[in-house]
């Protein structure tokens, strides 16, 4: 061996021990995608085989040596037919096929559990309910539908996590979600596939797959010691959002208990059914989303809150079942330092104030 | 004996005409401000061929960073910067004006029996807005670069980088005109100028697929002009249209590009599909199969090619059922695309086919095209496209329609006139290596890239995680060869020009008008005014000429 050159000593050694041809299949829709990829696969392997054949033949066959003089053939309808007829009704199964694992993919089922996760520059950072946070990873369990919910604070990014198949764009300004299920525990490449800037290949990240024994200690290991929506409770207290939203009958902004999933009529006459994207939207954009019966003075948020902060306040505002509620935490604010400056306050100490106000 | 035995004439006595659109004029100015649409064709394959090799140096850069795992060569913004040049010039420097500008503009006007263009002052114009755009994208890569990418991305380009986006998008905004009055001067010339007898159906189909792709120029440019205009307005103005924050829709910028950058796929690959009809016909003394089947196929292609702009966009968010509507189109529009293919095949059964390197070419166009567009199936196809979408997989497929298609079909195309536009053979031998070389290091290249999609490796990574290493190293290795194979016929192809072996009139035997005058032509193209009295590809009509001029000379 020593004859061999290092260099390629390594490289044929890579070879043997680092060569995959296909990605491992680890979510339940994984089998399914790939069934159609072989599908369309063998197909176009007997598509090329005929063509190269023909050509091979033809050209064996028909080659000046042994085929002198050229015979001229205007072209056969028959054949024209044939060879329309036949890929498009190939394409055409392809394309339904295609179709149904799309809308499984973009469909999530109604038990799934919900994590947000944040794409930046260039970083993913995972939000789970419970409060715990992953930065360039994400922690889920086997046999649990997850539904991802995306946003961008930046530019366009790209969750792709290859062996679930998944991938759905983070775009600013908006929500997009995409729900697999693991089948199998193990680490998994999570990347970044929509170009965004310097570190764009850096922006990658593992996904760990862990049995939902396991999933249950993570959990607990790593929880902030506050969920989500605690985080939420106490910006909205620190924005004083329950100076109006507060729930009393003289109250100038509509009370939030329940008001996720009802439907809402706007001051415009528009109906809305109140779901994450516009209580998000509500929150940046308020003047275009007036509910009814109340006048327009809410100030916007835009760039004042965070996209994790408004996260918070939307995981807040869903698990508020009660007036009674919304009435404790406009108690717990009487006893927080008293009026202006807060957000500024609270956004310079957000150790205590998880809920990451911008500066 | 039959009428299609075709025999090459004596080449011993061949002279090349003293007179003709070389020598009509010297100096530089008669080439700076020829309306001749030869020498215009021939500024324009200069200019193209310097823009191909600095896009090929960067490919270069581009897979020698990518030898290892880590961004050691060139440090992640270079190598950026690097990936977004090489795709800008490509395309928009070589891939677009490829085919049209310098074939189809030494051509088009010949192989319709016209003395030129119809608007010779507008396609000098066409030339100078090329070279202007050319030269301020080299001007912006040199003063710092650029890294958005070629598709500058919404709000990646407008509000997050600080590179010359502004230049860049201008410069192709300029160049964006050349393509315009090409397609347009191409439109009215096939429209008015065609010689007495040239019906729409005695049309050689080169001129057909460039007919369609000069109305994809005419209608999409301008869309992505105003794309592009946008993006320089939202940087320098900050008018808000692509910007969330004032109510704009960041994804807005994608549909307008893609309207464009669509159809530009269709653009680059119509009139490589031209080359293709001519040069299988030639060397199998046939005519094309279906002669009307390929040439609606072309205006079938132009005319979907415009509604399946959204199949880049399936996971951006739009609404499903839109992207099932543009699944669909996008299988319609594969159809046309295997109707060719097999037209060409069928083209080659009962002819009499010799193996020149202009049909090497072609028979390389139709494997790889027929893998390049099978693997757009796989990507039209809603739902693999979740998981093949942004990975080496979609790389790979348009290299294989876009280099293993459109490239090789140029090459057919220069390799199949070379003889006409200089009067010369180019050296067979080392040409058909040439061909051989490029197909090898083609497969090399850019078939391992079809794994490393499938495996989920993103597109546009300056680093990568090493289990990737082993195709990466076979892809470099392939781009290596493939080098040799683009600079063999720059080498051999520059030697003929003074050395090759003179040609004559019609070297191949083949049909089209262009070949039934002096090689290379007179300024005016012809003589006399051709009349045309048969039907395309007519190789019986060939074999009569030839005996006429037998018997009047003996």
């Amino acid at each position: 061996m020593s004859q061999i050159s290092p260099v390629l000593w390594q490289f044929l050694s890579k070879w043997l021990t680092h060569f995959a041809l296909f990605p491992p299949e680890a979510s339940k829709i994984a089998p399914q995608l790939d069934a159609l990829y072989f599908f369309i696969l063998l197909v176009s392997l007997v598509g090329l085989t005929i063509v190269v054949l023909l050509l091979v033949g033809f050209s064996v066959l028909y080659s000046k040596e042994r085929h002198p003089v050229a015979e001229q053939i205007e072209g056969s309808t028959l054949l024209e037919t044939t060879w329309t007829i036949i890929p498009l009704g190939l394409f055409l199964i392809m394309f339904v096929w295609g179709a149904l694992i799309y809308f499984r993919v973009f469909t999530p089922p109604a038990n799934a559990m919900n994590i947000y996760v944040v794409g930046k520059q260039w970083m993913w950072k995972a939000e789970h309910p419970g409060g715990q946070h992953d930065i360039n990873a994400l922690h889920i369990p086997t046999g649990q539908p997850i539904q991802v919910t995306l946003i961008s604070q930046d530019v366009f990014h790209s969750f792709s996590i290859p062996a679930f198949r998944v991938k759905r764009e983070a775009i600013p300004g908006r929500y997009t979600t995409v729900w697999f299920e693991a089948t199998r525990t193990g680490t998994y490449h999570l990347f970044c596939t929509q170009y965004c800037g310097t570190g764009h290949s850096a922006m990658i990240g593992d996904v760990v797959v862990m049995t939902p024994d396991d999933y249950k200690k993570w959990l607990q290991g790593s929880t902030s010691g506050h969920s989500l929506a605690q985080d939420g409770e106490r910006l909205f207290a620190s924005l004083s959002c329950n100076a109006c939203h507060n729930a009393r009958p003289d109250a100038r902004g509509p009370s939030l208990a329940n008001v996720y999933g009802s439907k809402l009529t706007l001051s415009n006459g528009q109906q809305v059914t109140v779901d994450e994207a516009y209580l998000r939207q509500a929150i940046l954009n308020p003047s275009e989303h007036v509910t009814q019966g109340y006048l327009p003075i809410m100030p916007t948020y835009q760039g004042q809150i965070s996209e994790e902060g408004v996260i918070d306040l939307v995981e807040y505002i869903k698990h508020l079942d009660s007036d009674y509620r919304v009435q404790q935490t406009t108690n717990t604010t009487t006893l927080l330092p008293e009026s202006e400056g807060k957000a500024a306050q609270a956004g310079g100490n957000s150790a205590a104030a998880p809920g990451k106000v911008n500066p | 004996m039959s009428a299609t035995i075709i025999s090459l004439p004596d080449q011993s006595t061949a002279r090349i005409p003293k007179r003709n659109y070389l020598t009509q004029e010297n100096g530089i100015l008669s080439w700076l401000l020829t309306q001749d649409h030869k020498r215009i064709g021939l500024l324009y394959l200069m200019s193209i061929t310097m823009f191909f090799f600095i896009g090929g140096a960067l490919a270069g850069l581009i897979r020698l960073e990518l030898l290892t795992p880590q961004s050691d060569l060139l440090a992640a913004d270079t190598y950026n910067k690097v990936f977004t040049m090489h795709g800008i010039i490509m395309i928009f420097f070589f891939l677009v004006p490829s085919v049209p500008a310098v074939l189809g503009n030494f051509f088009l006007p010949m192989m319709i029996g016209a003395k030129d263009l119809a608007l010779p002052k507008m396609n000098l114009a066409s030339w100078y807005f090329y070279m202007a755009g050319g030269i301020l994208a080299l001007w912006a890569m040199i003063t710092g670069g650029v890294d958005t990418g070629w598709t500058f991305t919404t709000p990646l380009s407008t509000h997050y980088v600080n590179t010359n986006v502004v230049t860049t998008g201008l410069a192709i905004f300029i160049a964006g005109f050349s393509s315009i009055f090409t397609g347009l001067n191409f439109i009215v010339t096939i429209h008015k100028m065609r010689a007495p007898g040239m019906t729409w159906f005695r049309l050689p189909l080169f001129v057909w697929s460039n007919y369609a792709a000069a109305v994809l120029m005419v209608l999409g440019t301008p869309v992505l002009a105003t794309a592009l205009i946008l993006v320089v307005l939202e940087r320098v103005v900050g008018i808000g249209i692509f910007d969330p924050t004032k109510g704009g829709d960041p994804l807005l910028f994608q549909h307008l590009f893609w309207f464009y950058s669509h159809p530009a796929v269709y653009i680059m690959i119509l009139p490589g599909m031209g080359v293709i009809s001519e040069v299988v016909s030639t060397f199998s003394r046939k005519r094309v199969f279906g002669y009307t089947a390929v040439a609606f196929s072309s205006v079938a292609i132009a005319v979907f090619g415009f509604f399946v702009w959204a199949h880049h966009m399936f996971i951006m968010g739009i609404s499903s059922y839109a992207a099932l509507v543009f699944s669909l189109l996008t299988m319609l529009v594969a159809v046309p695309s295997a109707i060719k293919i097999f037209n060409w095949a069928f083209t080659l059964y009962k002819g009499s086919i010799t193996f020149e390197t202009p049909m090497l070419y072609a028979f390389g166009f139709m494997g790889l095209f027929t893998i390049g567009g099978m693997t757009g199936v796989f990507l039209g196809t809603t739902g693999t496209d979740i998981h093949l979408t942004e990975t080496y997989f979609v790389v790979a497929h348009f290299h294989f329609v876009m280099v293993g298609g459109m490239l090789m079909a140029f090459l057919a195309g220069i390799h199949f006139w070379w003889p006409k536009m200089t009067g010369r053979m180019y050296p067979e031998k080392i040409s058909q290596l040439a061909a051989l070389i490029t197909y090898i290091g083609f497969n090399l290249t850019f078939f391992p890239q079809f794994i490393l999609g499938t495996l989920g490796m993103p597109r546009r990574y300056a680093a990568y995680p090493a289990e990737f290493q082993v195709l990466n190293v076979f892809s470099t290795a392939g781009a290596t060869v493939l080098g040799v194979g683009y600079l063999l016929p720059m080498l051999y192809l520059t030697w003929s020009i003074k050395y090759g072996k003179i040609a004559g009139d019609n070297p191949w035997q083949a049909t089209g008008l262009e070949w039934q005058t002096q090689s290379p032509p007179l300024t005016e193209n012809f003589a006399e005014m051709p009349v045309m009295d048969h039907e395309a590809y007519d190789y019986e009509w060939l074999e009569r000429q030839k005996e006429k001029e037998v018997a009047s000379v003996g």
